[in-house]
């Protein structure tokens, strides 16, 4: 396939225009002068990458169009999306495309992964204006000529597909995410759960912190303080498992009921159609509302 | 700079067990990983944690299987320490929270895996490692442990006696991933390693893309020997198109393998006759390879793996997450049709030498989870061991940096320990070329804690800087390079001739390395740069494992070998030790330990 020979060539073009600007500049600083090199490296790349691709046969390949933005890289700094045409072949994932894009035209091409599994949540991106996970969205069934790949929206953009998940996790440890029972048996026994129970928290458990819930939210998008979906599935997790007893979900039912907890929810069910892992995100959040008005009949 | 008593390097299963237990001996922790905790590998293990729960059950009855397992490759004390702590770990698990499948009444449930003389595996679904990883990472919030996320550790601050034995771990090096910033994080009490396994030196492997030996690496650049490096476990039932894992809790709940013509391939060709598909790993590996040279293989490639005859209920119950992973990564409906499986690699059961405390030689440096080699395993791991030696051995090596008084080890680390020289001719140099390896220059100059810290900071400046001026290869090429060639020939099948082809290839791949450099001129998320200096490592370790198989002149558990088609107890039960020796890898051996306080093991035949 011709896209095999073209780095090569990329390169030793490439490695010929540095020395030649290397001998100009002697007043910069050396990081200066460095960071200024690779920047217009960088463009020169980009347009022989973009020449170098027009030449790939179109029939065998997919177009990703991907979200780029560096604030401290010249000609990055503005938000701009760049074009890679890569190599198809049967069962390609997005997070294939994009393994291949960065390996073969643009190392600086930049996207958090890792499991290629579907479980370490690192790669939820906006896939044609979807919340998906890259490893697990196959491009086929996504029936469209080009893909466009994008950072996921309401969360700010570190670098390209890169945003910054701080927010997300501080939701999720204002809920209390840890199991924390009235009391234990001794040592060397377990508590006793009844399957029921266990199959009633099951699908809470799923939960792979990727963010796709949160970032399809609207009300999130809106209130910041807004535990969000996550979040409120990870209290229920914890509320709904029977071995911690009642005290303490008394506590955890206190946390989600308050001004920017469950109340908020408007059952758009946005969070439970991008989860990637099928959680029914918004009847979680549904049956804490239910059982917060129960706790707080009990006490009247 | 950062300081801390206790630095933990790493945050899966390992890295969390140790920081939980430094925590509970009153130690000021923290957790150092280059991703963020559950983003970690340990939530890919699929199918369970062993431990003798049940009292018609024993540890003695498990370690005799994992010494069985390891085809007495592993250290008695070890396996003991294991057994005997296993059972304690999980009931800690369970009392954290940690969602296991039930029996009807409310007991966790443990199911039948392969190699284990009882039904002792417990488990979440197919799904056990999210749970443990998401469980204790639970624990650790709840405990305030402070996590340094996205920070990637580059090296190791160890003083430079001559004597890796005389050295001492005085903190890490890392690099903040967001912002480019590299700081220094000073460990008063010690530095564990729980970085996990290598599987990024092959190409078909069931690891993460982030598993590339960044600790087994350091550890043996600064000093410390690499242990059965050779021991590589290929797990039989991995998704042809991407290594994605099939859990073994398919077959231990009665999944069934069949070959091209149909036929049930354990049985049929005699590969377990007991067992069948429930024979150690190793063993049905190398069956389903067999068929497949056979010409008996499908598409001849792989072979069938049938779980429909359990019916939809059972698999929805006990194996749903095997459903999303068939049906997402291969396109195959597990309740409709066979799931196609072949052998990839999953797992090291080699490592950084340490002893049943974590403490490699080098004082104030531990080592567990994958990252080490106690050695649990051997010379192949049981399915089901991998989760409780995270928790064990984790938990061993947190204590004993935390200072809590522990029984000496019976396991002797570190070059003092050798019995007996190395014989192996590599057909060109293995080590350091060039400048990247520099790095070690042991001359005993720089051994106070404060100087160790700035000379390593400074170092590891350089090394970034000079990887970012130049204006060089890819390094995606030297690596893609190299774990296409250990695929190729260090796989299940090993031939001496192939192995040779594996050291020319790596040692062409690092001096290529000499030429790599990082294009991206950014400091913000430079993943350019993360992935050039792991690169590095993947290296070093994909060396390290060349060496040990080349090394080892026999046919033992995962290690199989063209020429020699036997298991020579009389000359190879020992662990064959890499020291990097400055530059200057030295090959050596070390007895194995068939004797504990406990119990003796006779080697016996290993058939199933």
């Amino acid at each position: 396939m011709s896209t095999q020979t073209e780095p090569e060539s990329e390169t030793e073009i490439e490695e010929s225009e540095a020395a030649a600007t290397e001998t100009e500049s002697a007043v910069e600083s050396p990081g200066d002068r460095r960071r200024r090199e690779k920047g217009e490296r960088a463009v020169e790349e980009e347009a022989k990458r973009k020449e170098a691709e027009e030449t790939l046969d179109e029939e065998d390949t997919v177009q990703i169009k991907v979200f780029r933005y560096d604030p401290e890289v010249e000609g990055k700094q503005e938000p701009r999306f760049d074009d890679f045409h890569v190599p198809f072949f049967k069962g390609m994932t997005v997070l294939d495309a994009l393994i291949y894009a960065r390996d073969t035209y643009d190392s600086s091409l930049t996207f958090r992964h890792s499991c290629r599994q579907a479980v370490c949540g690192s790669d939820a991106l906006f896939i044609n204006g979807s919340q998906r996970l890259a490893c697990q969205t196959q491009i086929a069934d996504l029936d469209s000529e080009t893909v466009r790949v994008e950072p996921l929206p309401h969360q700010d953009v570190v670098k390209d597909l890169v945003v910054d998940m701080e927010h997300f996790y501080d939701q999720m440890d204002s809920v209390e995410p840890y199991f924390d029972a009235d009391e234990l048996p001794d040592g060397d026994e377990t508590q006793r759960q009844t399957p029921e129970n266990r199959e009633k928290v099951k699908m809470s458990t799923r939960c792979i912190w990727c963010g796709a819930c949160m970032s399809s939210c609207n009300i999130a998008a809106d209130d910041n303080q807004y535990l969000g979906p996550a979040a409120i599935n990870m209290a229920y997790r914890f509320a709904m498992d029977e071995r911690e007893g009642e005290i303490r979900k008394e506590d955890r039912i206190k946390i989600i009921e308050q001004e920017h907890g469950v109340w908020r929810c408007q059952t758009q069910f946005s969070c439970t159609e991008v989860c990637p892992k099928d959680i029914p995100l918004t009847e979680h959040i549904q049956e804490l509302k239910r059982e917060a008005v129960k706790s707080n009949l009990k006490f009247w | 700079m950062y300081e801390h008593d206790v630095i933990v390097v790493g945050a899966g299963g390992a890295g969390l067990r140790a920081a939980i237990a430094a925590h509970e001996e009153g130690a000021d922790v923290a957790l150092v990983t280059k991703l963020h905790p559950v983003r970690s590998h340990t939530g890919a293990a699929e199918g369970g944690i062993n431990a003798a729960l049940h009292e018609e059950d024993s540890w003695e009855l498990h370690a005799y299987d994992t010494m069985k397992g390891s085809d007495y490759l592993a250290d008695a004390p070890a396996v003991d320490t294991f057994a005997q702590d296993a059972p304690e770990e999980v009931i800690n698990l369970e009392h954290w929270g940690m969602p296991f499948s039930r029996e009807e009444d409310g007991t966790v449930s443990q199911r039948p895996f392969g190699g284990l003389s009882f039904a002792r595996t417990t488990y979440a679904g197919a799904e056990t490692g999210h749970h443990m990883l998401h469980t204790m990472y639970q624990q650790v919030v709840k405990r305030g442990i402070e996590v340094y996320d996205e920070w990637y550790v580059t090296n190791l601050a160890v003083t430079d006696h001559d004597d890796p034995e005389d050295r001492q771990c005085h903190g890490v090096v890392a690099y903040e991933i967001a912002t480019g910033e590299i700081e220094g994080f000073r460990a008063n009490d010690g530095v564990i390693l729980a970085t996990g396994g290598p599987g990024q030196a092959f190409d078909h492997t069931t690891n993460a893309i982030a598993n590339t030996g960044d600790g087994a690496a350091m550890a043996y650049r600064a000093g410390v020997p690499m242990e059965d490096m050779e021991m590589i476990q290929f797990h039989p039932t991995t998704l042809p198109s991407t290594g994605v894992l099939i859990s073994e809790g398919v077959r231990g709940e009665g999944g069934i393998l069949y070959n091209d013509e149909g036929e049930r391939l354990m049985f049929e060709y005699g590969y377990a006759n007991n067992a069948g598909e429930l024979a150690s790993r190793d063993v049905v590996a190398r069956a389903e390879l067999t068929e497949v040279n056979n010409g008996r293989g499908i598409e001849d490639e792989y072979v069938d793996l049938d779980m429909r005859h359990l019916g939809e209920e059972r698999i929805v119950d006990r194996l749903e997450n095997i459903l999303h992973l068939a049906e997402d990564f291969e396109g195959v409906d597990g309740l409709e049709e066979p799931m196609p499986v072949k052998p990839g690699q999953h797992y090291a059961m080699g490592g950084v030498e340490c002893d049943e405390n974590g403490e490699t030689c080098i004082d104030g440096l531990y080592a567990a989870g994958e990252t080490a080699c106690v050695s649990l395993h051997g010379a192949n791991r049981l399915g089901g061991n991998a989760l409780p030696e995270l928790l064990v051995f984790g938990a061993r090596a947190g204590h004993h940096a935390a200072g809590k008084d522990m029984k000496d080890a019976e396991i002797q680390t570190g070059y003092s320990a050798k019995s007996e020289d190395g014989d192996v001719e590599p057909p060109v140099e293995p080590g350091a070329v060039g400048a990247s390896g520099e790095d070690a220059a042991a001359d005993g100059a720089v051994v106070d804690a404060d100087e160790v810290l700035e000379h390593t900071i400074e170092r590891e400046r350089e090394r970034v800087e000079a990887l970012m001026e130049g204006d060089g290869l890819n390094h995606a090429e030297v690596r893609s390079e190299v774990q296409k060639s250990m695929t190729a020939t260090v796989n299940v099948f090993r031939e001496e001739e192939g192995i040779k082809e594996a050291l020319r290839d790596i040692r062409r791949a690092r001096e290529r390395y000499e030429d790599v450099s990082v294009s991206d001129p950014s400091r913000t998320y430079n993943t350019d740069l993360i992935h050039t200096i792991e690169t590095r490592n993947v290296l070093d370790v994909a060396e390290a494992i060349a060496l040990g198989a080349l090394a080892r002149r026999e046919f033992r558990g995962a290690h199989w070998r063209a020429e020699y088609q036997e298991r020579r107890d009389e000359d190879w039960i020992k662990h064959t030790m890499l020291a990097w020796n400055d530059g200057t890898p030295e090959l050596y051996y070390k007895p194995v330990l068939l004797e504990s306080q406990w119990k003796e093991y006779e080697p016996k035949e290993r058939s199933y």
